[in-house]
């Protein structure tokens, strides 16, 4: 059980059953971990935003990097117009960061490894995109797919091409996040297999990736997170500033 | 040799492992739809309650305090500005003073220094004319002096030349004959003796 790659992607009840109607909405590993990042993520901010010091100290001046971050992130692609949103793409950038972080340490569980976890992700900020597309640029915004500066015999197929990219959005999105995840946990389990089963004497090499695809996957589980959130950006600014 | 051991034993163990894990390869539980309502239940929980916590209670005061800290930080810069605009103005300020004493400690100098120059020419010039003074009547004595020496030389010469006549004689010797033996020979060779 213990050497299959895939038994850590494993979603396994914790306490009772819970059923509403013909729904299970029993607690799991998956809502531990989801409760885990969401409080720690409340704690850090919450201590980090209590104290207003001139010279902050080191939980402050984490919160307040991260703000920061956030927001540069938000009015260098997607402008002004965005601030209403910034806190929607602030939780999301710290909630993908922590569910990933959480998945680094061994034997937990990472949230984002989970397609259907990033796809109610990644959908819902698609819907909110378009519904806001639609309520700001009403029917204007179907200009989003025929662009502008293109030879009128192409421009059936660059539509078509437009929209077939605009819907698959939330699947790249979604995947991109998934696909990561998943296949750096099974690398570092599999190579973490083969230094258990190559003993002493053969070890040291699978060991020694190991040790460098940690580095790797943390790398990667802070990149995801900030691609994860730049898009949802990029599909923001698409829907705000509509230039085309 | 050991090297050699070593990677053929990694590259046959691959081998092996593949075998160790086909045993019990199950898919994806990813695909699994068995929890797939719960999780979601789950995330639109959580992530809504970190959402409403964040963007109405902490994220607010996030702003404030970078706010806060922003404007307070013009502040003190303004306030630095200020002070360092007062303490220039006050350099300046001390700088004059100290020229303008300078100036009125030279101009004091010199004064003194001509006063002094003044005084020091006053006293050479009374010193001058004591001194001429005195050198005058010292030279007038001198000249006075002179004009006696050949008397009174010529009335000790009478006097040893009569004692010692006697002394070489036995008899006394008119004074006044010697007197004129010795005035005579004073009036010849007076220029030899006395001469300058």
């Amino acid at each position: 059980m213990a050497a299959n790659p895939m038994s850590q992607f494993d979603v396994y009840r914790i306490g009772p059953e819970i059923k509403v109607g013909a729904f299970d909405i029993s607690f799991t590993n998956a809502s531990l971990f989801m409760i885990l990042s969401t409080v720690s993520i409340l704690l850090i901010f919450n201590l980090g935003s209590k104290k207003n010091s001139i010279l902050p100290n080191k939980i402050q001046l984490l919160s307040e990097l991260s703000y920061t971050f956030v927001s540069k992130m938000i009015s260098d692609t997607a402008g002004s117009k965005a601030k209403p949103y910034f806190a929607f793409i602030f939780s999301l950038f710290m909630f993908v960061l922590f569910c990933n972080m959480f998945g680094m340490i061994p034997y937990t569980f990472t949230v984002t490894s989970h397609i259907i976890v990033t796809f109610v992700l990644a959908a819902f900020i698609f819907i909110g995109v378009t519904v806001i597309g639609f309520i700001k640029h009403g029917f204007g915004y179907l200009k989003l797919f025929v662009p502008s500066g293109v030879p009128a015999v192409l421009l059936p197929l660059i539509v078509v091409i437009e929209i077939i990219s605009y819907l698959s959005r939330p699947i790249s999105l979604s995947v991109r996040l998934f696909a990561n995840m998943m296949a750096g946990h099974t690398m570092m389990k599999v190579f973490g297999g083969f230094v258990i089963s190559l003993g002493i004497v053969g070890g040291w090499l699978p060991l020694s990736f190991s040790v460098a695809l940690t580095g790797l996957e943390i790398l990667v589980a802070f990149l995801q997170a900030y691609v994860f959130a730049i898009l949802t950006c990029i599909y923001l600014n698409d829907a705000l500033n509509l230039h085309h | 040799m050991v090297k050699k051991i070593y990677f053929q034993s990694i590259f046959f163990s691959f081998f092996f492992i593949k075998e160790a894990f086909a045993a019990e390869s199950g898919g994806m539980p990813q695909l699994n739809p068995e929890f797939w309502v719960s999780q979601i239940f789950w995330l639109i929980l959580t992530f809504g309650i970190m959402y409403l916590v964040l963007s109405k209670l902490i994220l607010p005061k996030i702003s404030n305090n970078l706010e806060s800290r922003k404007s307070q930080i013009l502040e003190n810069i303004e306030a630095a500005e200020k002070q360092r605009k007062d303490s220039d103005a006050k350099l300046k300020e001390y700088d004059e003073i100290i020229s303008k004493s300078k100036l009125e400690a030279n101009s004091i100098f010199n004064q003194a220094r001509a006063k002094a120059l003044k005084d020091i020419g006053a006293k050479r010039e009374v010193l001058d004319k004591q001194i001429d003074n005195e050198i005058a009547e010292a030279e007038k004595e001198i000249v006075s002096l002179r004009k006696n020496a050949p008397d009174k030389i010529n009335k000790i010469a009478i006097e040893t030349s009569s004692e010692l006549l006697q002394k070489l004689i036995g008899a006394d010797v008119n004074n006044s004959s010697i007197s004129a033996i010795v005035d005579d020979l004073s009036k010849r060779n007076g220029d030899k003796y006395y001469g300058n």
